[in-house]
C-alpha cells in the first residue's frame, strides 16, 4: 500500500467514523442503547445506596465564598410576579396527589415546621460544584402528615418558573423524585440559604435539596408537590424539564 | 534462507480486550471533551466554579474533537456513561483473566534478567532499535512497566476519579472523597489521566509504526506474528 492511499485511508476512515457517529447519535434505535446505560447505573447506585446513606455534610468554613446560580434567575409569570408584590401573602405550597389528606401550607406554616438545616455540595450536571448551607423542612415531615397512599412511586415538585421560549406549559419547570429519596432526611424544601433568606436566584421562596443527586434535580420556586404512581402523562412524560430536553432521569452521576 | 518463524502472539482474550478498550477509550475520550466544553475549568479542592480560583482554564474543544460535533452534553455524557460501562466491564474481565490465567506473572511482571537489562532497554529504546528472535517473542523491561502502569494505575485511576465527581457514588463511598481531596480535585485528576492515556496511546502507536505496523496489527488481529530474524553475525 503506497503511502498516499494509506494516509487517505486513515483520513476516510477517521471522517466515516465522525459521520458514523453523528449518524448513530441521530438514530432512535441507537439511542435506546445509549440509555440502557442509565439503568444499569441506576439500579447499581440503588443497591449501593440501598442504607439510604448521608451525603457528606461539611463546616461553615467550606462554605463557596460566592454560589453561582443556574437556570432561572427570576421567574418570569405574572403569577410569581404578583406573589413578590403582595409578600408572599397568599402564596400557599400545596401537597396533593396520591396522599389521604391534601395540604396546603403558608410560609410562616412552613418556617415553624421542625427544621434541618445541613451544608452539603451542590454539583451541577456542566462540572463545577459549590457548597452551601441550606435549612428547611423535612419533605418528609409533609408527606408524612398528608398520608402517602400504597400506589405512589414518585414525588413530583411544581414549580413557578417557566423557562421556555415562548411561555407554553412546555417550558414549565418541574422535577421528580423516587420515593425513597423523598423519605431522605437530607431531601429538605429550602427556604433559607447560608443563614438568611433565600435569594430568588436560588429559588425564593422555596426549593429542593435532594443531595446525592445533580443540580437539576434540586426544583428552585416549588409551589406544588404532587405524589404520583407515573409521570408520563405531566409534561414531556419524561420527569422534568432537563429530562424532556434529552438529560438522565436518574442524576446521580 | 529458511522460511520466517511464525508465532501466535496474542491469546484470543488479550485481542478482544485490546480492541474494545480501544473502542471505548476514544468514543470516552472524545465525549468527555464534549463534556469538559460545559465547563472547561479545572480546580482543585471539595468544590469549585466561576468565582474561584481556577488552576487551569482552556477554550472549549472542537466540534471534530467531540461527540457529538455540536455542543450538546445531554447526548455527550449518555455515549460517555455507556462507554464507561463498556471499558469497566471490559476491563474487570480482561483483569480477571491476566490474573488467573498467569498472563499477569507471565508476561507482564519483569524477571530479574529483565531488571538486569532496563538500562540496555533505555539505550535500545533512545536508538528506535527493536529486537529481534527469541527476544522479540517477549516484551521487553520498559514496554512491561508502561502497560502495567497504565493498566493496574492509569485505567483504574480513569474509573475512581470518574466515580468521585458522582454525588450519588460519594455518599456510597465518601473515601473516594478524601483519597483524591475532593470532587473538583478529581474532576482535575480524571483530565489529567485522561491526558496520560492519550500520551500512552501516542507512544504505543508510535512504536507500532517502528516496530513494522502490518506485522503488530495482524499480531492483534489474528494473533499471528513474523518474528523479526536476528540481524546475520
Amino acid at each position: 500500500m503506497s503511502l498516499i492511499t494509506r494516509r487517505a485511508a486513515l483520513v476516510t476512515g477517521a471522517g466515516l467514523l465522525l459521520a458514523g457517529c453523528e449518524q448513530l447519535n441521530n438514530s432512535p434505535s441507537f439511542r435506546r442503547v445509549l440509555a440502557a446505560a442509565e439503568g444499569l447505573t441506576h439500579t447499581t447506585q440503588r443497591l449501593l445506596l440501598a442504607g439510604q446513606p448521608l451525603a457528606r455534610e461539611f463546616t461553615k468554613a467550606d462554605l463557596s465564598p460566592s454560589f453561582r446560580s443556574n437556570g432561572t434567575q427570576h421567574p418570569n409569570t405574572d403569577a410569581y410576579w404578583a406573589d413578590l408584590r403582595s409578600g408572599f401573602r397568599n402564596w400557599r405550597l400545596r401537597v396533593d396527589g396520591l396522599v389521604d389528606h391534601p395540604l396546603e401550607l403558608s410560609l410562616p406554616e412552613l418556617r415553624r415546621l421542625p427544621s434541618r438545616t445541613q451544608i452539603t455540595r451542590h454539583d451541577c450536571v456542566e462540572g463545577w460544584s459549590a457548597i452551601g448551607q441550606w435549612t428547611g423542612a423535612p419533605l418528609a415531615l409533609l408527606l408524612k402528615a398528608a398520608g402517602v397512599q400504597k400506589e405512589a412511586r414518585y414525588v413530583v415538585f411544581h414549580c413557578a418558573d417557566n423557562i421556555g421560549q415562548t411561555g407554553t406549559p412546555a417550558g414549565d419547570y418541574y422535577e421528580s423524585i423516587e420515593m425513597a429519596d423523598a423519605w431522605h432526611p437530607q431531601t429538605i424544601l429550602a427556604y433559607a440559604m447560608n443563614g438568611s433568606l433565600l435569594p430568588v436566584s436560588h429559588g425564593f421562596p422555596l426549593r429542593l435539596r435532594v443531595e446525592r443527586f445533580l443540580g437539576y434535580k434540586h426544583a428552585k420556586y416549588v409551589t406544588r408537590i404532587e405524589v404520583v404512581k407515573s409521570f408520563a402523562s405531566i409534561n414531556g412524560g419524561k420527569g422534568g424539564f432537563w429530562e424532556d430536553h434529552g438529560y438522565e432521569w436518574y442524576a446521580g452521576i | 534462507m529458511s522460511a520466517p518463524e511464525v508465532i501466535r502472539r496474542h491469546s484470543l482474550p488479550v485481542r478482544i480486550w485490546h480492541w474494545l478498550n480501544a473502542l471505548a477509550l476514544l468514543l470516552l475520550l472524545m465525549s468527555g471533551l464534549q463534556i469538559f466544553n460545559a465547563y472547561p475549568r479545572l480546580h482543585w479542592g471539595q468544590y469549585g466554579a466561576d468565582f474561584d480560583p481556577a488552576w487551569l482554564e482552556l477554550k472549549k474543544w472542537p466540534g471534530w474533537l467531540t461527540i457529538p460535533n455540536y455542543p450538546n452534553l445531554a447526548d455527550g455524557r449518555r455515549w460517555h456513561f455507556f462507554f464507561a460501562w463498556l471499558f469497566v466491564l471490559n476491563g474487570i474481565a480482561y483483569a480477571l483473566w491476566t490474573i488467573l490465567s498467569g498472563h499477569l506473572t507471565r508476561d507482564l511482571a519483569p524477571t530479574r534478567a529483565d531488571w538486569r537489562g532496563f538500562g540496555r532497554s533505555v539505550i535500545d529504546h533512545i536508538r528506535l532499535k527493536h529486537p529481534t528472535g527469541e527476544a522479540a517473542k517477549r516484551y521487553n523491561v520498559l514496554q512491561k512497566l508502561a502497560y502495567l502502569l497504565t493498566l493496574f494505575l492509569l485505567l483504574p485511576m480513569m474509573l475512581a476519579t470518574g466515580l468521585t465527581m458522582s454525588p450519588g457514588m460519594n455518599a456510597a463511598f465518601p473515601w473516594l472523597l478524601d483519597l483524591f481531596g475532593g470532587r473538583a480535585s478529581a474532576r482535575s485528576l480524571h483530565f489529567i489521566s485522561a491526558g496520560l492515556i492519550v500520551g500512552f496511546v501516542a507512544v504505543h502507536l508510535i512504536e507500532v509504526v517502528l516496530a513494522g505496523p502490518v506485522n503488530e496489527v495482524r499480531s492483534m488481529i489474528t494473533g499471528r506474528y513474523v518474528v523479526p530474524r536476528e540481524p546475520d553475525q
